[in-house]
């Protein structure tokens, strides 16, 4: 794989597939691993921080999971590709503030991204559409242990995988789901909710947006523990709640649908219109109306456009894609104009309602 | 610089902040601090967490070195100061310390789950590396296109590993 053709891709999760795709666009599992020879990445120096990278290079090519895949080193990057990297969710914002010595590994399809010299050494993530967290664990582990097979990881017998921050040491696991609840929020009760999570050990937050803003309705569910309880545990009292969230996003979007109906197909069409006739749109607002239609269509309301193109669409107004393709930089009022006539154009071409 | 959340006003503030998985390094307008603000009370620092435990800030007395790592040098006053730790050893180094911490943070302080398959048990690890070495032996022989070899290096080494997985 090219860069190129990595940005004319549509990421794997964001394919709207999977169970319960509706409502969990994807489940994301992320391993915190270190090698044992080295300082952390802040306390390592340039040559030992390049060592970590080679080590690592020759050991990802001899599993089978890396044929085709793409290793960038953050520093040959221009501002924008690393933006979109950001924007694909392949990695942090952390990982290009100091973009020297650091890469990053991405599979083929944008279903395994492997930062190295983030805050660990290498932060694995796996992540594919829909709820599926125990097949994205599973995948996971294999990547682990395939690496593992040429890495030495820093261990102990009794606190497991070391980690530069104690709050991942131990599993190094966070696996998270992002959720797209409209029907909650609409109703307020999306805030009751967070609340509950976190008091069993989960934390929510907006997946786009900084801060505890949630664009578009789509938050990011994720464990806190990491020690004291087995990867399997992690994953299935994730999965439970996760369970109990859909089902309460389900009976509000049913209610919703039986007792509010001229409302919602009001608030509907509305977006529509706003979407299709917009001559400046910021990514807040789109992200919103957006957030809307794929409820629309998730309740029948509206017959397309398919969950795939929204989906891809969340990504593609984001600014650095935006820029990416008009070829240049934009300020922001040039992007809000650009991402209006990109998605009325999308919009006006779509046979809908 | 510029505040890494608006992007427009010069960034007056800094903070170090941890949100889930990510310890957040983010320089900040007045403004957009201020709107943090409200956010971070609701995630813990390590700071506050260190804070919260009696003793640990106590200054080490003239005849007691401070806590300090023999592998990679980090203080545990360094540690108190970053939030984050040097190097693996370091766990052990500050483990007085570090397990009260673990346990508020995780509220427990003893892994259960996975371990590199080296570890799982110390007779385990010879076999494994004699695996991984035999390995390396398929490899070359591959390469060189000894194929009888490599056969029979194969068979040696899917014994070794039925060995190891059929262990109790
Ligand atoms: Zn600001
Ligand atoms: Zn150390």
């Amino acid at each position: 794989m090219t860069l190129g053709e990595l940005w004319g891709q549509t990421g794997e999760w964001l394919k709207g597939t999977g169970p319960d795709t509706d409502i969990i666009m994807s489940s994301r599992i992320r391993l915190a691993r270190n090698l044992a020879k080295y300082p952390f990445p802040h306390w390592a120096s340039a040559g030992q921080l390049e060592g970590i990278i080679s080590d690592f290079e020759g050991a990802y090519k001899k599993t089978d999971y890396f044929k085709g895949a793409l290793f960038l080193r953050i520093d040959e990057l221009d501002s924008i590709e690393k933006q979109m990297l950001i924007e694909r969710h392949l990695i942090s914002r952390e990982h290009i503030a100091n973009p020297e010595h650091k890469a990053v590994l991405i599979s083929e399809r944008e279903i395994i991204s492997i930062m190295v010299n983030e805050e660990d050494h290498l932060r694995i993530q796996v992540l594919q559409p829909g709820f599926n967290l125990h097949d994205t664990w599973k995948l996971a582990d294999k990547i682990d242990e395939e690496l593992e097979q040429n890495l030495e990881f820093a261990v102990s017998s009794d606190l497991g995988y070391l980690t530069c921050c104690p709050t991942n040491a131990g599993t190094g696991l966070r696996a998270s789901c992002m959720a797209h609840l409209p029907a909650l929020v609409m109703t307020k009760q999306a805030g009751r909710i967070i609340q509950a999570i976190s008091k069993l050990g989960m934390t929510a937050r907006g997946l786009f947006g900084e801060g505890t803003e949630a664009y578009g309705n789509f938050f990011q569910i994720s464990n806190q523990v990491t020690l004291g309880h087995s990867e399997e545990e992690i994953v299935d009292s994730l999965e439970r709640i996760m369970k109990q969230i859909i089902e309460q996003e389900n009976t509000a979007r049913n209610s919703v649908f039986a007792n509010q109906r001229l409302l919602l197909e009001d608030r509907i069409s509305r977006s529509l219109a706003e979407l299709k006739s917009a001559k400046l749109i910021s990514s807040e607002e789109a992200l919103n109306l957006l957030s809307i239609i794929r409820l629309g269509v998730d309740l029948g309301i509206m017959k397309g456009p398919d969950r795939n193109m929204l989906n891809d669409l969340f990504i593609q107004i984001q600014p650095a894609h935006l820029q990416k393709k008009e070829g240049k930089r934009l300020s922001a009022e040039e992007r809000d104009a650009v991402r209006a006539e990109f998605i009325s154009k999308k919009f006006n071409i779509q046979p809908i309602l | 610089m510029i505040c890494q959340v608006c992007g427009k006003n010069e960034a007056t503030v800094e903070f170090t902040e941890i949100i889930d998985d990510e310890v957040k390094q983010l320089h900040l307008c007045d403004g957009c601090a201020k709107e943090k603000g409200i956010e971070m009370e609701q995630h813990f620092s390590i700071s506050d967490l260190l804070a919260g435990i009696s003793g640990l800030d106590d200054k080490p007395s003239g005849e007691e070195p401070p806590l300090k790592c023999g592998k990679c040098g980090m203080t545990y006053t360094d540690f108190q100061k970053i939030g984050r730790l040097g190097c693996g050893e370091c766990y052990d180094a500050f483990k007085k310390n570090l397990l009260p911490l673990l346990k508020r943070i995780h509220g427990s302080t003893r892994h259960i789950g996975k371990s590199p398959k080296e570890i799982d048990e110390t007779d385990g690890k010879k076999k494994i590396s004699e695996a991984q070495e035999l390995r390396q032996q398929l490899q070359r022989a591959i390469d060189m296109e000894e194929f009888e070899e490599a056969a029979r290096l194969r068979d040696r080494i899917r014994a070794l590993e039925k060995k190891a997985k059929d262990k109790p």
